[in-house]
């Protein structure tokens, strides 16, 4: 069986977030950069252990990014899979990203294509499903838990106020979150291994990008927090009854 | 034409696509144009009364097959239904995640998930969309003749026009899902957290699952969700699908109340978006406080019950 694990990069959960070039760049300068927690702790981690409960498994790692992206790959890598791709390609939108990988997932002929549910910088979840319409596959989102018996995957993924259970066959395209797997770190064996395990760099190809981001706000400031003592909680209700007219 | 996706749970629209609807009716307005909707699957509700959300026109699959869910096969039926639409609207909710993504590839129309206002239309069609995780929004300009926008849910207000719409059975082409549904289980007799107007959250500050009444009984008085922060539902004290933030379920109510939660920023990136949010801590540091609209400084197990009273004196008033 084949797995491919896309992977993102995306700023740490407690950065800053401010804006420069007349609010149309991302402020990097001093941000710490992770892989983004969905694709780490739950697509990446499920493919570790289809492979460790299946060792003919080939697990690839794919990454559409620059190469400032490679220590988030090696990163990756020291966790487990057997080699990573990197599209070198920064400024495509969410189409263009699904392009790229489409193109690498249809030529490796992989049965399974892992991605986080969403980044966390841009919120797209997009790529899967582009991916998924790329490849004319079917295509399971928000999964919280993945078994496999043979080629019948059976998915439980989250809907609105609850839970389904699916069963499909494989080749899938799977978005996964918190549940799929437990977060795991890596050991000084994997991140030696990883030194040497490889990273193919491929050019992108041409595709076309559907949108552009014109700019960035931030949301307005708060006006500050309206303090009402601990002895009189019921002047908060009447406040929010009469004031901010919440019920 | 502007078409709505309309979503559908166990025969009842769901209440972000009544949303989505009266979205996609105004940007209808802004273009000129009529609103009309699509609707997948067997249902028990009125579909006349789309109208009344300024929907001109409902096409319907009536077919038993479409209530199994699958992404693949709702594309193509959308993509027929949406070939002479300038915008397709969803709701950004699990099924409009799992939809518009395919149908933006397959009729070749830019996304912009998550939106949060109305496109601005002065320089080609940009629309405002959340990014960071409700920390900042990005403006997003779709380059492509056709567009489809997923609109945050309870983030655009229901706009009750009175009016009725034309429903008419539209017929598509379509295969057998290739994935099936074995299995739903829906949190019954709650408010499903993600559209809910009000949600009543507990972190670790509760000290124990047994603590829980407190938020509850506010919740039910309240006709609130519940929810947690994620330590919470790690420990297990709650359920899992309560959990928000980051790596939780973002939500957007109109009031969210956090009590025992120390507001670290990533729980905030799930529930910042809400428009009024009450803090209840007993340690005045807590950097919840800088996020909130009002608060106390206080004891939990001391102030909940004298609000709790004080919401039911409200009620039965
Ligand atoms: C990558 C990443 C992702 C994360 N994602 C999320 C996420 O999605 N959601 C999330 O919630 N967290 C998330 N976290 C964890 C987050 O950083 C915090 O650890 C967590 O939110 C803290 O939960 P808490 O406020 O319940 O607990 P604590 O931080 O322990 O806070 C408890 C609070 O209760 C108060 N308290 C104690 N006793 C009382 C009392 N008697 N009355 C009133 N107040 C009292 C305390 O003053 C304190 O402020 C994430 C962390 C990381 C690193
Ligand atoms: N540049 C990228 N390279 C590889 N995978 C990506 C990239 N961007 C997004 N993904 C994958 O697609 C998922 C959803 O991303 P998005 O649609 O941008 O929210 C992420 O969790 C990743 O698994």
């Amino acid at each position: 069986m084949k797995i491919l694990v896309c992977i993102s990069k995306t700023p740490d959960t407690t950065s800053k977030i401010a804006f420069i070039d007349n609010n149309t760049k991302f402020a990097a300068d001093g941000v710490q950069f992770i892989i983004n927690p969905y694709d780490e702790w739950y697509a990446l981690v499920r493919a570790l252990e289809l492979k460790e409960a299946n060792a003919s498994t080939t697990l690839h790692l794919i990454n559409v990014g620059g190469a400032d992206t490679e220590p988030i790959i090696r990163k990756a890598l020291a966790l487990g899979g057997d080699e990573a791709i990197r599209i070198n390609s920064e400024n495509g939108d969410s189409f263009n990203i699904a392009s790229q990988i489409a193109l690498i997932a249809k030529a490796g002929d992989y049965n399974l294509i892992f991605t986080g549910k969403e980044t966390i910088d841009y919120n797209g979840s997009s790529i899967g499903g582009m991916v998924a319409e790329l490849l004319d596959l079917p295509y399971i989102s928000h999964a919280i838990k993945f078994d496999l018996e043979g080629t019948t995957a059976t998915v439980v993924r989250e809907i609105d106020g609850g839970e389904e259970t699916d069963k499909a066959n494989l080749p899938l395209v799977i978005s996964c979150q918190k549940g799929m797997a437990e977060q795991r770190i890596p050991n000084m064996k994997g991140i030696m291994g990883a030194r040497t395990k490889p990273l193919k760099v491929i050019e992108p190809t041409t595709f076309d990008s559907y949108t552009t981001i014109a700019s960035f706000d931030l949301p307005p400031a708060k006006a500050g927090v309206k303090l009402v003592s601990a002895d009189n909680p019921e002047e908060l209700v009447r406040l929010l009854h009469e004031e901010a007219k919440a019920f | 034409m502007v078409l709505v996706f309309i979503d559908q749970q166990a025969g009842h629209i769901k209440k972000a696509s009544f949303e989505a609807a009266s979205y996609g009716a105004e940007v209808a307005k802004l273009l000129g144009t009529n609103a009309e909707a699509i609707l997948l699957g067997s249902v028990i509700d009125n579909l006349a009364n789309l109208g009344n959300y300024g929907i001109t026109k409902v096409h319907t699959v009536d077919d038993e097959n479409l209530n199994n869910f699958d992404a693949q096969v709702f594309t193509k039926i959308i993509a027929q239904a949406a070939e002479n639409a300038e915008v397709v609207i969803f709701s950004n909710n699990t099924t409009g995640k799992a939809i518009a993504p395919r149908l933006s590839v397959r009729i070749k129309a830019g996304l912009v998930s998550g939106a949060a206002a109305l496109p601005n239309l002065s320089s080609g069609f940009t629309v405002k969309k959340t990014v960071f995780s409700g920390k900042a929004y990005a403006n997003i300009t779709v380059t492509t003749a056709k567009k489809i926008i997923a609109l945050n849910p309870n983030s655009f207000s229901i706009i009750p026009m009175g009016g009725t719409a034309e429903v008419v059975p539209f017929t598509a082409n379509f295969e057998t899902a290739k994935v099936q549904v074995i299995s739903q289980d829906l949190v019954k007799g709650e408010v499903p957290l993600g559209e809910a107007d009000i949600v009543v959250s507990g972190g670790r500050g509760l000290k124990g699952p047994e603590n829980w009444g407190m938020i509850t009984d506010l919740a039910t008085l309240l006709g609130a969700a519940t929810a947690c922060s994620r330590p919470v539902a790690d420990i297990h004290w709650r359920p899992h699908h309560e959990h928000v933030g980051q790596t939780g379920l973002a939500i957007a109510p109109n009031l969210y109340i956090a009590v025992g939660i120390s507001g670290a920023i990533q729980h905030l990136a799930g529930v910042n978006r809400s428009k009024t949010i009450v803090v209840i801590n007993k340690d005045a540091e807590a950097p919840f406080f800088k996020a909130a609209d009002y608060g106390i400084v206080g004891d939990a197990f001391e102030v909940m019950p004298k609000i709790i009273e004080a919401v039911r004196k409200l009620k039965s008033a």
